[in-house]
């Protein structure tokens, strides 16, 4: 079978700069996977190649199939077409992707509507199903309401329904719950998890944080400096991390360390801040 | 042990959009109290809108409160003025989450808090340039990084600034608000254990707030809940996390990410 989503040696250089640094690895279908990582990983950069989002400086080689569909090298036109229909992406801040001044409901009518399927009028009855189906109390009453009229939670969820709204077999979500509060985050998680069960939508979930990782994600890769350092059974992966750094990140959560202790750091070559600090001397130099 | 700061019945109101002539009003705190111990952290945990940085906010002078009492060794710190003003502000100091807006952009990060020092007027002149140096090696960054503007730095690094500034005037509490939440994992870990280091070594009290409960679980001596401007729940961190008695701390536990086999399983 072909697999949803498959990455086979990508590359990302902005100009000497290499983001992504050859990253292979093939989604099963229906899947939650994770990529976790850190500022700097290249996890989020990776996310956006697949979509075709990167800024204009940025070169990507190597092969990014959709559905067995090469996304590499697409033109402009091509990959309008595959957004919002065979993948569509959800980011850390539902308001930059609603439209402040329009009513969501005929924002969601508007995905439809945008691949031509359907008539307006099927594509209202669809949006007010959607919103419903995301847990939008009272749909069709509030289909004309405008974003700012929903809390976070609320406005995350419009934005999964309309990512959601044309079936598509893929969904990338990008910190979707890193703004939200825990418990509002629980319910959003739970949300993409049900959905994906439903529709049997294959999820690349891109998250800095290992709680969100243990709580959704059936696989998870490990992302530092670019590279897919492992890849393995969330279960697993908690209960026998096979690379030291991602040892050293399970066990400097606090959650997982005696209330009180200090805990322990991740070792030096590894750290991040070791990193940005050689980088930023780096710049200094060159700025000098 | 001996009480540092105590907050009673604490109310601030903001004018709400919408309101008629501004008479509808929004209630940020709704009559607060709170009691930090000397050397003692306590944790304020809540989620957004729940009033826990208004209060921080209160307590620092920054904001002011409608109503209530804010005793810093019993005695009111609203109202103070001149030299005894300036006495509190060197004892209670902030640190916040994004350290870029406690730190001049266009100033080495060593004149900063350098500043500080010449604020409170804390050693010699000839004095302060070795004090400097000292912070830095207190909050684990090499004296070199005193030439480098913020931008040079790594945000644990600035971080690690910003709490070497507030350190500067010699403060007996710390009113911490989010300050590991924009950091990395790897660096999270390293900011909290200074925050430990900073309470054993130098008997430092802290009011930790922070929407975090595994972190407001680690650090703290005390836990405080908050919602909606109110204090729902408060008690030794042991009591509140491992047998939390209100239904929105029990909430916030079973939010916490952590594996749930009928939720991944199906």
């Amino acid at each position: 079978m072909t697999a949803p989503l498959a990455f086979d040696d990508v590359r990302v250089r902005f100009g000497a700069a290499e983001a992504v640094a050859g990253v292979s690895l093939a989604l099963e279908a229906g899947e939650i996977f994770g990529i976790v990582g850190e500022s700097g990983s290249g996890k989020s950069t990776l996310a956006n190649a697949v979509m075709g989002l990167l800024p204009g400086a940025a070169t990507v080689s190597g092969s990014i199939r959709v559905d067995g569909r090469e996304m590499v090298g697409l033109d402009e036109a091509s990959l309008r077409t595959l957004r919002g229909r065979s993948v569509s992406m959800i980011f850390q801040d539902p308001t930059a992707s609603l439209d402040p001044t329009w009513g969501v409901g005929d924002q969601i009518a508007e995905t439809i509507r945008a691949h031509g399927l359907g008539s307006a009028r099927e594509a209202r009855t669809r949006a007010i199903a959607l919103m419903d189906e995301v847990g939008i109390a009272r749909a069709a009453e509030r289909y004309r309401d405008v974003p700012h009229r929903f809390s976070g939670g609320q406005r995350q969820r419009i934005v999964i329904a309309a990512a959601l709204a044309n079936d598509p077999k893929l969904l990338i979500a990008d910190e979707p719950t890193t703004a939200l509060d825990v418990t509002i985050q629980a319910q959003v998680l739970e949300l993409i998890d049900r959905l994906r069960r439903e529709h049997g939508t294959t999820v690349l979930l891109i998250t800095h944080d290992l709680g969100v990782v243990q709580m959704v994600c059936d696989r998870v890769g490990v992302m530092y400096r670019g590279r897919l350092l492992e890849v393995a059974a969330t279960a697993d992966l908690f209960e026998r991390p096979s690379h030291p750094y991602t040892r050293a990140l399970i066990a400097a959560r606090p959650a997982a360390a005696k209330r009180g202790a200090r805990l322990p750091v991740i070792p030096r070559e590894w750290s991040v801040e070791s990193l940005e600090a050689r980088e930023s001397e780096g710049a200094e130099a060159a700025d000098g | 042990m001996a009480e540092l700061l105590r907050v009673e019945n604490l109310v601030k109101t903001y004018a709400a959009p919408g309101g008629f002539f501004g008479r509808r009003r929004a209630t940020a705190l709704g009559g607060v109290s709170i009691a930090v111990a000397r050397g003692e952290t306590l944790g304020l945990v809540g989620e957004s809108g729940s009033g826990k940085s208004t209060l921080g906010r209160c307590i620092l002078g920054l904001t002011r409160p409608d109503s209530g009492a804010i005793l810093f060794e019993g005695a009111d710190v609203q109202g103070l003025s001149g030299r005894r003003l300036a006495d509190f502000r060197r004892r209670v100091q902030p640190v916040f989450q994004d350290p870029f807006g406690s730190l001049d952009p266009r100033w080495p990060v060593g004149r900063s808090v350098r500043e500080a020092l010449d604020c409170f007027g804390i050693g010699s002149n000839s004095d302060r340039a070795r004090r400097v140096a000292d912070l830095f090696a207190r909050v684990g960054l090499d004296p070199v990084f005193a030439k480098r503007l913020p931008s040079q730095l790594s945000g644990g690094q600035r971080q690690r600034v910003a709490i070497a500034a507030a350190l500067a005037s010699e403060p007996e509490l710390i009113v911490a608000d989010e300050p590991v939440s924009a950091l990395d994992m790897s660096v999270q870990a390293q900011i909290l254990n200074l925050f430990m280091d900073l309470k054993r070594d130098l008997g430092l009290a802290a009011l930790f707030i922070t929407h975090d409960l595994a972190v407001v679980a680690h650090v703290s001596d005390a836990v405080a809940v908050m919602q909606q401007g109110r204090i729902v729940e408060t008690g030794s961190a042991d009591a509140v996390i491992d047998a939390p008695s209100h239904a929105y701390t029990k909430a916030l536990i079973a939010a916490v990410p952590r594996p749930r086999p009928a939720f991944r399983g199906g």
